[in-house]
């Protein structure tokens, strides 16, 4: 029992590594840019939730409704302004541009929030479950799975099923011919960055509910996020969900071995599937 | 010279090397246009500029009165100059149907749809849902112009248009021809069979490094010229 309870837990935890990684599959798929700054911009929007929080004294759940159209907006000014002028054939100039937007932000963030551990308190959320049989499920990571499908299954169908979809798809197989569609290459990817920072800023407000954060985590949610991504295999977005919930499972059963083991058990079962099949479970890009 | 489509003195370079020189050509309304000539003396080149996928300078290509050599390859769609690419280049995530609705995706007015394209090529609106890159390459080419169609254009670009097709299929899409620029959309084609090339246009341009060689109604050129032109002796 104890087992299939540690289980559940994993594959709540996936929901949020799934989240994590939702806006880095977007933006490889569409313009093959590896955002080397995404853990640090799913924190900057903790903290953007936190400031709201604070201001206008709302919970972190509503302060979605100003992050996420923030954190958009930033994500189409950044592509715009920046991220576009490196775009082309090399993916390393971007790369490194990214990278260097990460120290750029762990710092802006340090100087303006010191380096105190802080939470996005829910009150009632924080501590309230739900019994399911024999098993106690936290109200918050059953949230977070809940909101992660959902998200997933609305890119997906953004995807296939709407003309900005099918822009996006354009793009990604061919940037000239879209082009002579009519598509601006520059204006849909940076539709596409405001998409993924939009759910990026979800993945960070929930990230701020779930755990204590400070400026210096972006990075290993990076790694968790990119880990999903590739288990799941490049560009397909419910494979994503799938290698997330498969990152969560393994570290959920690594710190039931041992409580120091949950991200070895991580990155050791990332690392098992990299050799088997380095392309990932279900791949719909060549990389 | 004619308002439509005039280019004046186009320069056109990959890096150092230099594609096109000061080439003069233009083009009427609803006049089919064939441009020849061996490998590498520019056709392509000269496409890629028109459609703006390679920048070129403002004044070397104007459209109705307007310079447009500067602009971007979605403005000039806008615009309406279409172009069927060589090779077809589909896009490979895409349906058939989906890659003839981007076609439509600058918004602009006409008498092409998706009905009436499935009207030209039956064949499509049976293959619709499926992948671009499962169909023919004679099918392919029919989604390609398609989906030039589907912007409504004013002038439509063929590169190879019979490339790598078999003889029956060139013919389907030959017989297509009249259907498309009879309504008086005006069209440049690039072909290497010259005789069908003159036989479907009413003026033609043989391109030989970069410059034109030869220019004239489609039925008062002499093989004899062509060659000349063709090979420069």
């Amino acid at each position: 029992m104890d087992w299939i309870n540690v289980l559940i837990q994993g594959i709540l935890l996936g929901g949020l590594y799934a989240l994590f990684a939702a806006g880095l599959s977007l933006i490889f798929g569409v313009m093959r840019l590896v955002n080397i700054a995404h853990g640090d911009l799913m924190v900057g929007a903790a903290y953007l939730g936190l400031t709201t929080c604070a201001t206008l004294g709302v919970t972190p759940l509503v302060s979605l409704l100003l992050v996420v159209p923030a954190m958009a907006g930033i994500g189409y000014a950044l592509q715009r302004v920046v991220l576009n002028r490196v775009m082309g054939e090399d993916i390393l100039p971007p790369l490194l541009v990214t990278f260097g937007l990460s120290v750029i932000l762990q710092n802006t963030l340090l100087l303006g929030y010191s380096a105190d551990p802080q939470k996005l308190s829910t009150k009632v959320l924080d501590t309230a479950s739900v019994a399911v049989g024999p098993f106690n499920l936290g109200w918050l990571p059953v949230l977070t799975f809940a909101v992660a499908v959902a998200l997933i299954w609305a890119l997906q169908w953004m995807f296939y099923r709407t003309a900005l979809g099918r822009a996006f798809r354009a793009t990604s197989d061919n940037q000239d011919i879209a082009q002579l569609m009519g598509l601006n290459r520059a204006h849909v990817f940076g539709l596409a960055m405001a998409l993924a920072l939009a759910v990026t800023a979800v993945a960070g407000i929930f990230l701020g509910m779930r755990t204590a954060f400070d400026p210096s985590v972006g990075g290993t949610r990076l790694i968790f996020g990119f880990e999903a991504v590739i288990i799941g295999g490049l560009g397909n977005l419910w494979g994503t969900l799938a290698g997330g919930i498969l990152l969560g499972v393994a570290q959920a059963v690594g710190s039931k071995i041992d409580p120091g083991w949950q991200v070895l058990a991580g990155h050791v079962v990332f690392l098992a599937i990299l050799a088997v099949r380095p392309k990932g479970f279900f791949p719909r890009i060549e990389a | 010279m004619y308002d439509f489509l005039t280019i004046t003195a186009l320069n056109a370079h990959y890096g150092d090397f230099q594609a096109l020189y000061d080439l003069n050509l233009s083009i009427a309304p609803s006049e089919v246009v064939a441009i020849i000539g061996a490998n590498g003396a520019g056709k392509s080149t000269l496409m890629r500029s028109i459609s703006g996928l390679m920048r070129n300078d403002a004044t070397a290509i104007r459209w109705k009165g307007r310079d447009i050599g500067h602009l971007r390859a979605d403005q000039v769609a806008g615009l309406g100059i279409a172009l069927v690419p060589e090779g077809r280049q589909l896009f490979p995530s895409l349906s058939v149907e989906e890659n003839l609705r981007i076609g439509g995706q600058t918004g602009r007015r006409g008498p092409w749809s998706l009905a009436r394209v499935y009207q030209l090529f039956p064949i499509l609106h049976e293959r619709r849902r499926q992948p671009s890159t499962s169909l023919s390459g004679g099918q392919q080419q029919m989604v390609a112009i398609g989906r030039a169609l589907m912007a409504n254009p004013e002038l439509i670009m063929f590169d190879e248009i019979s490339l790598g097709l078999a003889p029956v299929v060139i013919r389907q899409i030959y017989d297509a021809l009249p259907g498309i620029v009879g309504e008086g959309m005006a069209a440049m084609i690039v072909e290497q069979d010259i005789t069908k090339a003159l036989s479907v246009s009413t003026r033609a341009y043989c391109l030989q490094e970069g410059r034109v060689s030869l220019e004239g109604g489609s039925n008062d050129i002499s093989r004899e010229d062509i060659s000349r032109a063709y090979f420069g002796v």
